[in-house]
């Protein structure tokens, strides 16, 4: 046996866990509870200046980015779990479904 | 007598057959919802990025039924997440401060307090 | 009227038959006994030919670890009061294979515990000359909790990950590792991570944490393990840095 090379798929995991712990829930109350009850408004104009804005590029990319590797890597090890295998195709859906999200985030921030 | 040792192997559904193991099946499925929720928010950045009538159509639509509906069930599994991700990080990181073990308690508790002022620092910001 | 309880135990004498199947027994109800104590009944003036592993009869020995209702527990460690209102199933220990009855193969535990190298390892040999290792009670307590565990099993036995991969180096010798990784006199953090942060070692726990709630000796093997997992990770990345400073 060698020393794996887990960690590199890990420490985003848990530095996403724990991004996801903290921002996830108040961004789902906005968008789904506070929006549709009108008690907040996500006017465009006030977006579009946040989404230009370096500093509001990278909270985003961040609130978006590690979120998303930890729901890919953590889906395939749940896979795993529920006998889907570990294979590549587990592997390259998973990650895969992340590195979209991710690789898209990314180009549309530093585009728009 | 030779020996002939019996091998069990796992059933698929394992995880249905003890409280435990479904409790944690739904923990590591907060993810999914985690997952979808981030992917809601990438087509919300391309919306945006397209230009005020499609910022307000993506608005519009999170603010319908089915929007609503699975927003909601995020919420419920973002939240899930959240309590047993702070629940378990005082077994990952212990803390000894001056020759004494920080109660687990504390540690939750800061995440917690971590959680509401980030939080509230969203909420300002969003214009609530 | 004396009370009674029935055990309903999982049977497997190779000899017999090729599959396990499940014999009954009435055995007298006592407020004190055990689990353990049943089985001795049951062996001593039932069933003569029923095998188990047992010794202390105190939860200290590790020995008589089994499925009872389904939850891992140390048979001496079971009352029967506790289960009094029904009939108690009694198992071999689950993800080890069955030698026979009650009593399971541990000959692979054993090797994956000798694997991450159980015992103090330094750089360089210490003389009788300096005299003793010296600890102060705080770096005894950075892994105390880690040195009580009594070998018993029952955490393979609740823990899915080793059900699925069998080749899963485990909680208890996983744990075993860390209270050498966190003692002061030991250098073998790097030697043992061949073994701990090999791909069957820490990577393959999605902490399940069943194998702490478990434990008899609460020795909190998922707390060793995600500590081990941080470390090991912080060593990698290190290691990524300096190419050469690691093997």
């Amino acid at each position: 046996m060698a020393r794996s090379n887990k960690p590199i798929l890990w420490l985003p995991f848990a530095g996403g866990g724990l991004v996801a712990a903290l921002i996830i829930p108040v961004l789902i109350l906005i968008s789904g509870v506070l929006v549709p009850l009108g008690l907040v408004h996500l006017s465009y104009d006030k977006m579009a200046a946040f989404a230009h804005n370096p500093f509001g590029k990278l909270i985003l990319f961040g609130a978006i980015a590690l979120p998303a590797w930890h729901a890919g890597h953590r889906l395939r090890m749940t896979a795993h779990d529920l006998g889907l295998g570990g294979g590549a195709v587990v592997k390259v859906i998973c990650y895969g479904f992340a590195g979209v999200l991710i690789v898209l985030s990314a180009v549309r921030l530093v585009l728009v | 007598m030779s020996r002939r040792p019996y091998i069990r192997s796992m059933k698929p559904g394992w995880w249905l057959g003890q409280r435990r193991y479904f409790v944690y099946m739904v923990r590591e499925l907060t993810s999914l919802f985690i997952g979808l929720y981030c992917a809601l928010l990438v087509i919300g950045i391309f919306r945006l990025s397209q230009g005020r009538a499609a910022w307000d159509g993506f608005v519009a639509a999170l603010s319908s039924p089915s929007g609503i509906i699975f927003q909601l069930i995020c919420l419920s599994f973002a939240i899930y997440h959240s309590a047993t991700w702070f629940a378990v990080t005082p077994k990952a990181m212990p803390l000894v401060v001056k020759g004494e073990p920080v109660p687990a308690r504390t540690i939750v508790a800061f995440h917690y307090g971590a959680w509401a002022v980030v939080s509230l620092i969203v909420l300002i910001a969003a214009g609530i | 009227m004396r009370e009674e309880i029935t055990l309903e135990i999982l049977r497997y004498q190779p000899e017999l038959a090729d599959e396990p199947r499940l014999q009954s027994y009435i055995v007298p109800y006592h407020e004190d006994w055990v689990v353990l104590d049943a089985l001795n009944h049951i062996k001593d003036n039932l069933d003569a030919t029923l095998s188990y592993r047992w010794s202390c009869h105190m939860a200290i020995c590790g020995s008589c670890g089994m499925m009872i209702n389904g939850e891992p527990k140390l048979a001496c460690h079971a009352f029967l009061r506790d289960y009094r209102h029904a009939v108690i199933r009694v198992g071999p220990l689950e993800h080890f294979p069955i030698e026979r009855d009650l009593v399971i193969v541990m000959d692979d535990f054993m090797d994956k515990l000798s694997s991450v190298q159980p015992y103090l390892i330094t750089q360089q040999k210490r003389q009788l000359s300096e005299g003793e290792n010296l600890q102060t009670p705080l770096q005894l307590m950075a892994f105390k909790q880690y040195t009580l565990c009594i070998n018993c099993l029952l955490c393979y036995a609740a823990c899915p990950q080793c059900g699925l991969n069998e080749n899963f180096v485990g909680p208890a010798a996983l744990a075993l590792a860390h209270r050498y990784n966190l003692d002061s006199r030991d250098g073998g953090k790097d030697e043992r991570a061949d073994v701990v942060a090999s791909d069957n070692g820490i990577w393959e726990c999605t902490f399940v944490g069943a194998c702490s709630e478990v434990s008899p000796k609460y020795v909190d093997p998922a707390a060793a393990i995600q500590q081990t997992k941080i470390s090991a990770s912080l060593d990698w990345f290190k290691a990524w840095l300096r190419p050469g400073a690691y093997r």
